[in-house]
């Protein structure tokens, strides 16, 4: 009977403790948010430009992470995104909708600019500068080329031009090899089966 | 089984350290005998803005002027650059983008010179001949001024390695005067005809950095070099600690982490400099250029290149002054037509193969061949498949598995790539060449290292986008509170008091009437 006792006791000590360490646990261990957000959203390009149907890459996480979007949407990231985000939720990938447009500029023609901000509180990323009555310009470096400050322009003189390839950004291509190709092509058909 | 033992002989100091690997290609070093020729200075010099490694230069001169020989025509921008002189003297025709050495066939700003045939030097910069009294810093300033960077074909600007450092104070300066690349007889013959000059460049550089001994490293397939590097050795009285030492011939020697391996058995840990071992690398023809600064206050305007190739009947060594289009010194050299014919500059192990002639020397031009396809090997270029001989891992001088990286970048699976050391690759080619399969084993690493470095790159902007997205958005949620905030603190000072205050109103001053009250 003591034994019991004995046993039922230090059971009940032990379900105490633990119970204790998880209350701690949680507290201390506690996450803010959904951390697959994050995860998705740190794969996504960040152009904020919205042709995924969201207002930003981090509201198409959220959609995605909730399932409510699917893994295919996010057109400048393109397909090596996509197999991302599919392989992160563990879900089958899907086939791209639109084909990614080569990178993109904006250019403020600023002899036509009337300094309107309009532009500026378009874009999402803060890469035009200006200020009222006064020559707006882009800073190329910043530019996403979301096209997002095009339509407000009230007199447009934003240009969309073709982002310049730079010689310090040029990389060797594959090899001009057959074997080369097939790999590269024997990867995708890996991926899209995984 | 062989290296193993080569390997135990080294650690008991029975036989002299050597790097790991490497290869021995067919040399071909056919111009070896021929003494360095003047080229002729041509009627129009294309100067890019960048000729060395880092940052872009800028103009400093503008359509029109005249300029001298030696004067700066661009400066640097940022530390890791160095400036640009005019080669002669002349005018700017005009400043705009022109087709550089380089793989992608793409160009660089560059300012055109057209020569006026007097070529009169720009004599501002005094020689420091007493410069065994002259600070180090002063003669680091020289070395940058003169724009002169690693003349091996690196082009790394020089004055950044020579610094002393406390925390790694150099003990030992190598000249490198390996050419282990087939074809190239640059250095040989500056070695052969300017050896005083090197040595006297030696001792400016052990002056700078304060280094007790130096090594002058040649291979022993450059007797002439070696003897003449000796003998202007022993008519000097300061340079104790210093030997000629000429090394077996094996491909890449030259390589500066393989030599200073082979001279001192330290190896130089991935992502460090020679300096962290206290060791300083320069080549000889940068030697030569320092010496030219110093002591003739000169700037960097010309080279030697070689000129040669299977193609080329009358190969040559040609001091040649940078800008030069490589067309008029194929030209020069009998060549006129340059059909079907490959262009490579530099050696032939690293070199980059050129889309076309119409491109000038610059600072990194070596050599210059001009091959036919037949010694391209393009008619046995079929990529086959891996028969696992191992003959790459055999030839990697730094020991990496050529065969696995190349299935890895084939197939873009960079991560496992990068865990395999993809970045210590020093693209010298030794694998490619021992491929019995012909696998373009360094075009898939440098496929791969591009790659690697495009995603960095668009991690980096993306990173940067989200931060200034995240600001635009609180900006915008803080902006849209504060107007909130005013228009409740705008609707509180106007709306009617309560009663309490009215009655508080009323009593202090009963003669007033309540304005509000009208609102």
């Amino acid at each position: 009977m003591t034994g019991l006792l004995y046993a039922l006791a230090s059971f009940g000590v032990f379900a105490l403790v633990a119970g204790v360490v998880l209350a701690i646990a949680q507290k201390v261990f506690h996450v803010d948010g959904d951390p697959m957000v994050e995860k998705i959203d740190a794969l996504l390009p960040q152009t904020q430009c919205g042709q995924c149907g969201y207002p930003g890459c981090k509201p198409y996480s959220e959609a995605v992470a909730s399932s409510q979007a699917e893994v295919n949407h996010c057109v400048p990231g393109g397909e090596r995104v996509m197999l991302q985000i599919a392989d992160l939720m563990g879900v089958e990938p899907k086939e791209l909708e639109a084909e990614a447009a080569a990178p993109m500029l904006a250019f403020v023609r600023e002899d036509e600019c009337i300094g309107c901000t309009l532009c500026i509180k378009a874009c999402p990323v803060d890469a035009i500068i200006g200020a009222p009555k006064q020559y707006h310009t882009v800073i190329a470096d910043h530019c996403t080329g979301c096209t997002l400050c095009v339509e407000p322009c009230p007199v447009d003189c934003i240009d969309m031009l073709v982002k310049p390839e730079l010689i310090e950004h040029w990389s060797w291509p594959l090899p001009d090899t057959k074997r080369a190709q097939q790999g590269h092509e024997r990867r995708d058909h890996h991926a899209s089966h995984a | 089984m062989p290296a193993m033992l080569r390997k135990i002989a080294q650690r008991l100091g029975m036989l002299q350290h050597s790097f790991t690997g490497g290869i021995h290609p067919d040399m071909h070093k056919v111009s070896a005998d021929m003494p360095i020729e003047d080229c002729e200075i041509a009627t129009l010099l294309v100067l890019p803005m960048k000729q060395h490694i880092g940052e872009n230069c800028i103009p400093l001169v503008t359509v029109g002027d005249r300029v001298l020989r030696g004067q700066k025509i661009a400066r640097s921008e940022g530390y890791l650059s160095v400036p640009v002189h005019a080669p002669t003297s002349g005018h700017v025709v005009k400043i705009e983008e022109h087709a550089i050495a380089h793989p992608s066939g793409m160009g660089l700003p560059s300012i055109f010179i057209e020569s006026d045939g007097l070529d009169e030097s720009d004599d501002s910069l005094d020689p420091i001949s007493d410069w065994l009294n002259t600070e180090a810093t002063v003669l680091r300033e020289r070395a940058r001024t003169c724009g002169l960077a690693g003349l091996g074909g690196a082009v790394f600007p020089t004055f950044v390695k020579l610094v002393q450092d406390k925390r790694f104070p150099v003990e030992t300066v190598i000249l490198n005067g390996i050419e282990c690349e087939p074809w190239l007889t640059n250095d040989h013959r500056l070695m052969v005809e300017h050896a005083a000059e090197i040595l006297e460049g030696m001792a400016i550089i052990k002056h700078m950095v304060g280094a007790g001994s130096g090594i002058v490293a040649i291979e022993d397939n450059k007797p002439d070099a070696v003897a003449a590097m000796r003998q202007a050795l022993a008519l000097r009285d300061d340079m104790e600690g210093v030997s000629v030492l000429a090394l077996p011939t094996r491909y890449p020697q030259g390589s500066e982490k393989q030599l200073i391996y082979t001279l001192t058995g330290r190896e130089v840990p991935a992502g460090k400099l020679p300096m962290h071992i206290g060791v300083l690398c320069q080549n000889v023809a940068t030697t030569k250029a320092l010496y030219d600064a110093v002591v003739l206050g000169r700037p960097l305007t010309e080279r030697i290149v070689t000129v040669s190739g299977d193609a080329l009947v009358k190969p040559a060594n040609l001091r040649v002054r940078l800008g030069t289009p490589m067309r008029s010194l194929f030209a020069r050299q009998g060549l006129e037509d340059l059909s079907g014919i490959q262009i490579v500059h530099g050696g032939p192990m690293m070199g980059e193969r050129l889309k076309g002639p119409d491109v000038p020397v610059v600072k990194a031009s070596t050599g210059l061949l001009a091959m036919s396809a037949e010694a391209m090997g393009e008619a046995h270029s079929v990529e086959q498949p891996c028969i696992r001989c191992g003959h790459c891992s055999e030839a990697c001088p730094i020991s990496l598995v050529p065969n696995l990286l190349a299935d890895q970048c084939r197939s873009d699976q960079f991560e496992k790539a990068e865990q395999y050391d993809l970045f210590d690759c020093i693209e010298c080619g030794a694998c490619s060449y021992v491929c019995p399969s012909n696998i373009p084993l360094v075009h898939y690493f440098r496929y791969g290292k591009g790659q690697v470095a495009l995603q960095r790159r668009e991690q980096l902007f993306a990173e940067a986008s989200r931060k200034r997205s995240e600001a635009h958005e609180n900006r915008l949620l803080r902006e849209k509170e504060e107007k909130a905030a005013r228009r409740s603190r705008v609707r509180k000072t106007h709306a009617p008091k309560t009663d309490e205050a009215k009655a508080e109103l009323v009593k202090g001053t009963a003669s007033e009437p309540a304005v509000e009250e009208d609102k």
